[in-house]
């Protein structure tokens, strides 16, 4: 017998050519048509693209004031001209819309900012370090849990004072727990693998083992749970808006916006009714497509 | 395909058996089977194989993982996952073409005419319900007239004891967790010769059971075949296996029977060039050690000691429904490794091999007992000074597929030692010393950029070996290195070791619980039987003239021994 089975090439291509195919990457062009076989998700991409541009570039989609009001014209129902009608001050309804849009995303971002960071770091330390501050840090979890979010979030401005900066850190605290909840137990499976044992053994010290090893892999579901807190921190960030807890009148905020409504809506119904329907298309887009990152993920 | 028009009941939708007569029990013929790719494409995984099992005959099927073995059993009984079709070619039992019959009918022909021994007996059993209970269930499915249910019963009682369990009524009100690997798997015969079939699938039936619990599994499958009658269908990837038990083998390689015969033409006189890989790559038909490749001086092993463990011990608390009991995963073990040489520590599972050897690489503690690697104490370090240890022993694990961060690309993890260690300063230098190990280990530069789910499982157990060798360490622990590898990936990346051992003088300790590949590595061997040393000694001394009953036990149940000198 004279097959050399010491040359790697002769046999290691066996397993190579078989279920161990190299993973293609996935180019634009084919996420493009993949995409497009889910019209929904197209559609949810497209608000809230819409809804940045809104929030970004106000100026883009409306050249009216949302602050200046015609009186004359107060209480118009949606026109050509006022596509979302105007108030009891004759403002754009459609203008005070885009422009609220800033407001209430840049809250929402810094939100989910607040949750991810802290959450992330409170989950990493209590599952690597395990033990009593592992025990500690969760029981405190645990009661944060116990409070319904928005209550908790109500508390915390109530000590911060009313301002729409000071909901998005009362809802970015509010979040903390799930995340670090998910967090700590995606650490705790990945501080077992074997790859983790084998840096140590391969000389790497903890801190490295940690932020080389452990956290990059154990990210993937909280930057899923993230995507998806989005869509919660928009409603609670609004719904705090419209209890009053956040920019005071002049400014445009959605939650204020519904809110501004809340006396006519039997008789001038649009101006609750079309930013209730802007924020509720958006709240659903974001949802639909961190269900599509969750899938992804799940692969 | 259509059904076959005899409009007979479904209870008789069996192949008759008036019909066996002169008929193979199962003929399989030019099936193809296709998994689905990406989109609406299909790619095959069985191109057109044929294969038929007489009654009263052992046929082995063997091949590597990716040969479609396990898809062309599944084709057979009508088991394929929902991703996967039959696309041509026809399977027919006793000469009844069964191809295509839907799931009910085909259960019944599993059932009653063809027994299935599944892979993992771990996993295969119902883990909530009493063995007696799911064989019941296996005996009441395929005798629907039978009358009462202590007839079932004691037909399920007569399963067991035909399965080999000589105590059949206690295992019968025995749930899986209470049974041990052997045990579970004849519980899995017994539910497969419920139905009083006449042919039986067994898909790798032992690769998940120690070697001496093997042997007697597979003797007990022969003598079922010999009283019985049966035919039996053996798939798996052991060479030895096959050659032990076979009459006749089929050779599978991508999803293709590249040889097929009589067992001893097939050794005599393999065709395929596969096989004859497969041959030579066998760890049983392999005679001492293996010889570093030509062109490398013949290594002379070192003067004194590298590492040396005394009076070990180490206890771990069980916790079961009566209580915490204490079980000795080491009782007071020694090991001596010699420098520039191989020692082997041999056991089954639980023997507490793989304790000792993360003992001595520092993943565990000791209870009690010191371990030296070269002239320091390793049983009493802080994390900080064991990080020094390090860089004078590293650490080989049994898993490719999970022993690499999925997130590295190839030159990321084998620099990784060399930045802990700031070994390389500057980026050029670093890339050199990693094309250096990665042609240490015969991959050629193309793999830096690769991730690991590019690689094969050979292939990632070379980067493996490139990582635990990037700090220059005298000694490298393997735990079971090799054993999740394909025999013939398998013998390279031994053959691997050997000569990086001749190049850099390098000593192994190498757990491993096969002792066909002791043979052909090891210089030294400690046997380990419950935490305990058995024997230990030179390869020569220990596999001539084993001492004790247990070494002698392992050494008879190495598969592949019947033919290992013809």
């Amino acid at each position: 017998m004279t097959v050399d089975i010491t040359d790697p090439r002769a046999a290691e291509v066996i397993p190579a050519a078989h279920g161990l195919r190299p993973r293609r990457r996935i180019g634009i062009g084919a996420r493009l048509t993949e995409a497009l076989r889910q019209p929904v998700l197209v559609l949810a991409w497209l608000v809230v693209l819409t809804a940045a541009g809104w929030a970004l570039f106000p100026w883009l989609f409306t050249s009216v004031s949302p602050y200046e009001g015609n009186p004359a014209l107060s209480f118009s129902p949606p026109s050509s001209e006022h596509i979302f009608g105007t108030d009891r001050l004759g403002r754009d309804l459609f203008a005070r819309s885009v422009y609220g849009a800033g407001t209430t995303l840049t809250a929402t971002l810094l939100a989910v900012l607040i949750a991810f960071g802290a959450g992330t770091l409170v989950g990493l330390i209590a599952g690597y370090l395990g033990g009593a501050v592992d025990t500690v840090i969760m029981r405190v979890i645990d009661v944060l849990l116990s409070i319904p979010s928005l209550l908790l979030a109500m508390v915390i401005v109530s000590v911060l004072g009313y301002s729409t900066h000071n909901i998005a850190i009362a809802v970015g605290i509010s979040a903390i727990a799930s995340f670090a909840r998910v967090m700590r137990s995606e650490v705790i499976v990945i501080v077992n693998r074997d790859y983790v044992r084998a840096a140590y053994g391969l000389g790497v010290g903890r801190l490295g083992v940690v932020l080389r090893h452990i956290l990059p892999n154990s990210l993937s579901s909280v930057v899923a749970l993230a995507a998806l807190e989005i869509g919660t921190s928009i409603l609670a960030v609004a719904s705090l808006g419209f209890l009053g807890y956040g920019a005071p009148p002049p400014e445009p905020e959605w939650g204020l916006l519904v809110a501004e409504g809340r006396d006519y809506l039997a008789v001038y119904p649009w101006i609750s009714i079309l930013p209730g329907i802007a924020l509720a298309l958006v709240v659903i887009a974001t949802h639909r497509i961190s269900t599509s990152f969750r899938k992804e993920h799940r692969r | 395909m259509s059904e076959q028009p005899t409009a007979r009941a479904e209870g008789a939708a069996v192949p008759a058996e008036d019909a066996a007569g002169t008929k193979p029990l199962l003929q399989i013929a030019e099936l193809r089977i296709d998994y689905r790719a990406q989109g609406r494409s299909w790619s095959p995984a069985v191109r057109g194989v044929s294969l038929h099992v007489d009654p009263g005959e052992t046929v082995a099927l063997v091949g590597e993982s990716g040969s479609g073995k396990t898809t062309l059993v599944q084709g057979s009984l009508g088991l394929l996952p929902a991703s996967a079709r039959v696309s041509g070619g026809s399977i027919s039992y006793s000469g009844v073409d069964v191809t295509g019959w839907r799931d009910a009918r085909m259960a019944r022909v599993r059932g009653n005419y063809v027994g299935f021994i599944p892979q993992d007996p771990n996993t295969s059993l119902n883990p909530v319900k009493k063995i007696g209970q799911q064989v019941i269930e296996a005996v009441a499915f395929n005798e629907r007239t039978a009358a009462s249910s202590q007839e079932h019963i004691d037909a399920a009682l007569e399963s067991l004891r035909t399965a080999g369990l000589a105590n059949a009524e206690r295992v019968f009100h025995q749930y899986p967790h209470e049974l041990s690997g052997g045990m579970k798997q004849r519980a899995l015969i017994a539910i497969a010769l419920a139905g009083k079939p006449k042919i039986i699938v067994a898909d790798e039936p032992t690769s998940a059971l120690d070697v001496t619990v093997q042997r007697v599994i597979l003797d007990h499958l022969e003598t079922l075949r010999t009283e019985l009658g049966i035919g039996i269908l053996l798939i798996t990837h052991d060479l030895g296996v096959a050659l032990d038990r076979a009459d006749r083998i089929a050779v599978m390689q991508r999803g293709e029977i590249v040889e097929h015969g009589p067992v001893r033409e097939l050794i005599a006189n393999p065709s395929s060039d596969y096989t004859r890989r497969l041959l030579a790559a066998a760890p049983s038909r392999h005679q001492g050690r293996l010889a570093p490749s030509p062109g490398l001086q013949p290594r002379t092993p070192g003067e004194g000691i590298v590492v040396r463990a005394e009076q070990l011990r180490k206890q771990y608390t069980l916790r079961s429904a009566g209580g915490r009991s204490l079980v000795n995963a080491l009782d007071g073990v020694d090991l001596v490794v010699r420098a520039g040489t191989t020692h082997a520590i041999v056991g089954e599972s639980g023997a507490g091999k793989s304790t000792l050897a993360s003992i001595i690489a520092g993943f565990a503690t000791a209870d009690s007992g010191t371990a030296w690697v070269g002239e320091r104490e390793t049983t009493s370090l802080s994390h900080r000074e064991l990080r020094e240890v390090r860089r004078d022993l590293q650490f080989v694990f049994q898993n490719p597929y999970t022993s690499l961060d999925p997130r590295f690309t190839v030159a990321k993890l084998i620099a990784e030692p060399l930045r802990a260690f700031r070994v390389a300063t500057g980026r050029a230098e670093l890339m050199t010393r990693v094309r250096e190990l990665l042609r240490a280990v015969a991959l050629d530069d193309s793999y830096l950029q690769r991730t690991t789910a590019q690689l094969s499982g050979g292939q990632r157990q070379r980067i493996a070996i490139a990582r635990a060798l990037a700090l220059n360490p005298r000694v490298i622990v393997l735990d079971e290195a090799v054993s999740a590898l394909d025999v013939s990936v398998q013998a390279q990346i031994l053959q691997l070791l050997v000569d990086l051992q001749t190049e850099l003088g390098l000593s192994y300790v190498f757990v491993t619980h096969d002792l066909g590949v002791v043979r052909m590595i090891a210089d030294d061997v400690t046997v380990m039987r419950d935490g305990g040393i058995v024997e230990h000694g030179t390869v020569q001394d220990v596999f001539l003239s084993p001492q004790s009953d247990y070494t002698r036990a392992l050494l008879g149940a190495i598969p592949g021994t019947r033919f290992a000198t013809v």
